[in-house]
């Protein structure tokens, strides 16, 4: 029989069931997408901080011309004058996705439930592992590739502006591509950026997990474990060592991943600050990674346990 | 093919029992109405048959174990709930692009068609549609898929007349065939008795009576009384007697119908009637003896 055939008749005939790599990407695959349809925000947030980071950068670019021809003399300051701009605009388009991280998740498997949608999901073949995995691929996968793009974009079109402005100007942009480095720059952006993923998926996750399990006020029991832990610890032992570790996650990332204590600390523009080395051997990169599949694998669970709300 | 099949199926809330051991049997080709009052567990029953809900005894729809391979029967069952519960900020479009992603027997054409006859446009989003036309939005996808066993749950509740009446002419004229099995609890009972094959009555978490439609029919026979007569229909044993109009009417189990021709006008019972008559009969303090 020739397979292209198809007959109306042939309708109600069990169809052939998609290939197993199909049943485990395809569903993924569509639950990303549903989740980038439920909350814009994901996208637009980042790109209105995009938006604003270039409009305020384009003051710098067009004061450029001055600072070169003012401080032409003073190599140093000229270098800095001209890359400061550059290396500082990511930080906002990653604050913004940082942010934007932690309040999605913070709804993502509470929300389903308080508007009781959960049971249409739940009417599909998409398994609660799959449901949990595409809704924590959001902070740690898709809000850093969002913002990479967003950050390269800015980049380029900050050192395309910054040349014309120049030219326009009589002036070579010669000075300006020989002190922006724009093969270190996006590779620094890359390197950030999947660093602070791995850094702070525990945090994402712990967020998921609690929005899984609440049954309201997500946010008060995300911060209340920690408190209790901390005002038990002081209480009974007179320490500060869960501080500490809450500390350590929230600046971890710069210490571990980067050499900051060498010229302006905060800025980083070129590779040799970059220590993947440390960052992979540092064990609270492991412990984190390690509670952040703890998390993943009690949501998954309880997304399957819980019911509307 | 047995599609449903429960055994001492039980289901505890805290100290609340919802299901107090529930065997049923779901033969493949049927549509079973599942009624009851409310809080009777009819939800809570769906819910596990379509493992939204954890539960002891034994169940087993379509061979496999809802609460532990949910998303696996999910391909061949699909389920209609009593509220609305397709996501609001949900694109019509973007429903019908999902469904067509997740689901492997989701046949996009069919609901496009289902929707071409419906007023909902393709950019509308589910807030923006009136309770009717997320019932048919809803109705639409589901129809789409080749499903087995199709579950609803109270799926015209707050519908008016005229949406319940399309509701169920589309899901008999479009969808339902032999080799499909549908199970529907709904409290609009007198609406769906043509399209049932079989029903059960549940209370207090418990099957109540099982019957399939030719049993209704050869089974249970209601005589309007003629007045003077209305001793001797009394002595015949039955089930339950209601008045309309200033005349009784006596509903029988296995009543003689030629001796009951003879007290008055004989007929078959509607499910409501038998309903009211098995659940005013049966004892108020049915205490859950141990099974």
């Amino acid at each position: 029989m020739n397979p292209t055939t198809v007959h109306p008749d042939a309708a109600f005939e069990p169809r052939v069931i998609a290939p197993a790599h199909n049943a485990m990407t395809r569903p993924l695959y569509w639950s990303i997408r549903r989740e980038l349809w439920e909350n814009r925000s994901v996208y637009l947030a980042p790109l209105i901080v995009a938006g604003v980071v270039l409009f305020a950068s384009m003051f710098s670019v067009f004061g450029l011309p001055r600072r070169i021809e003012t401080l032409a003399s003073q190599p140093a300051k000229l270098h800095a004058a001209i890359t400061k701009p550059f290396a500082m605009a990511p930080a906002p388009i990653m604050l913004a996705s940082f942010l934007v991280g932690l309040f999605y998740s913070l709804d993502a498997l509470y929300g389903e439930r308080r508007d009781r949608s959960i049971l249409f999901w739940k009417s599909l073949p998409v398994s609660d592992r799959t449901v949990v995995l595409s809704k924590a691929s959001i902070p740690i996968v898709v809000l850093p590739l969002i913002a990479l793009a967003l950050s390269l974009a800015t980049f380029t079109i900050m050192l395309l502006a910054a040349s014309a402005i120049l030219l326009a100007n009589g002036m070579s942009p010669a000075t300006l591509w020989r002190e922006v480095h724009f093969i270190q720059e996006p590779l620094t952006m890359l390197y950030g950026l999947t660093v602070h993923a791995l850094w702070f998926a525990p945090v994402y996750c712990w967020l998921l997990l609690i929005s899984a399990w609440a049954r309201r006020m997500p946010l008060l029991w995300v911060i209340l474990p920690p408190f209790a832990i901390v005002a038990i610890e002081r209480i009974i032992f007179g320490s500060t060592n869960f501080v500490s570790l809450l500390r350590y996650r929230v600046v971890g990332a710069m210490q571990e991943a980067f050499e900051t204590q060498v010229g302006r600390p905060g800025v980083i523009e070129r590779v040799w600050q970059l220590e993947p080395a440390r960052f992979l051997s540092a064990p609270g990169l492991w412990l984190g990674l390690i509670f952040a599949g703890a998390c993943i694998a009690v949501a998954v669970r309880l997304r399957r346990t819980r019911e509307p709300i | 093919m047995t599609c449903i099949e429960t055994r001492g199926l039980r289901k505890r809330f805290g100290t609340t029992v919802a299901l107090d051991g529930i065997d049923l049997r779901v033969e493949e080709g049927r549509i079973l109405g599942i009624v009851g009052p409310n809080g009777a567990g009819k939800s809570t029953a769906l819910h596990a048959m379509l493992g939204l809900t954890s539960y002891e005894g034994e169940l087993n729809v379509l061979g496999l174990d809802p609460w532990t391979e949910r998303d696996q029967l999910m391909r061949e069952v699909s389920y209609i709930s009593d509220v609305a519960v397709l996501p609001r900020w949900m694109r019509v479009a973007n429903a019908l692009n999902y469904m067509a992603g997740v689901h492997p027997r989701f046949d996009r054409s069919k609901a496009e068609a289902f929707l071409a006859r419906t007023d909902i446009k393709r950019s509308s989003k589910v807030r923006e549609l009136s309770k009717g036309m997320v019932t048919q939005l809803h109705l639409a996808l589901v129809m789409a898929i080749d499903a087995k066993l199709l579950v609803l749950d109270e799926p015209t509740l707050g519908l008016d007349l005229l949406y319940r009446k399309r509701f169920y002419d589309s899901l008999l004229n479009d969808y339902f065939d032999r080799g499909r099995t549908i199970v529907v609890a709904t409290h609009q009972i007198d609406e769906i008795q043509d399209v049932l094959t079989d029903f059960v009555f549940v209370d207090r978490g418990r099957v109540v009576l099982e019957c399939s439609m030719e049993d209704l029919e050869s089974r249970y026979c209601e005589v309007m009384v003629h007045p003077e007569q209305i001793a001797a229909a009394q002595a015949l044993a039955p089930i339950h007697e209601r008045h309309v109009f200033g005349r009784s009417i006596l509903l029988y189990d296995r009543g003689d119908r030629q001796q009951l021709s003879t007290l008055g006008e004989i007929r078959t019972p509607s499910i409501a009637d038998l309903f009211i008559a098995v659940m005013d009969h049966a004892p108020t303090t049915a205490k859950g003896t141990p099974a």
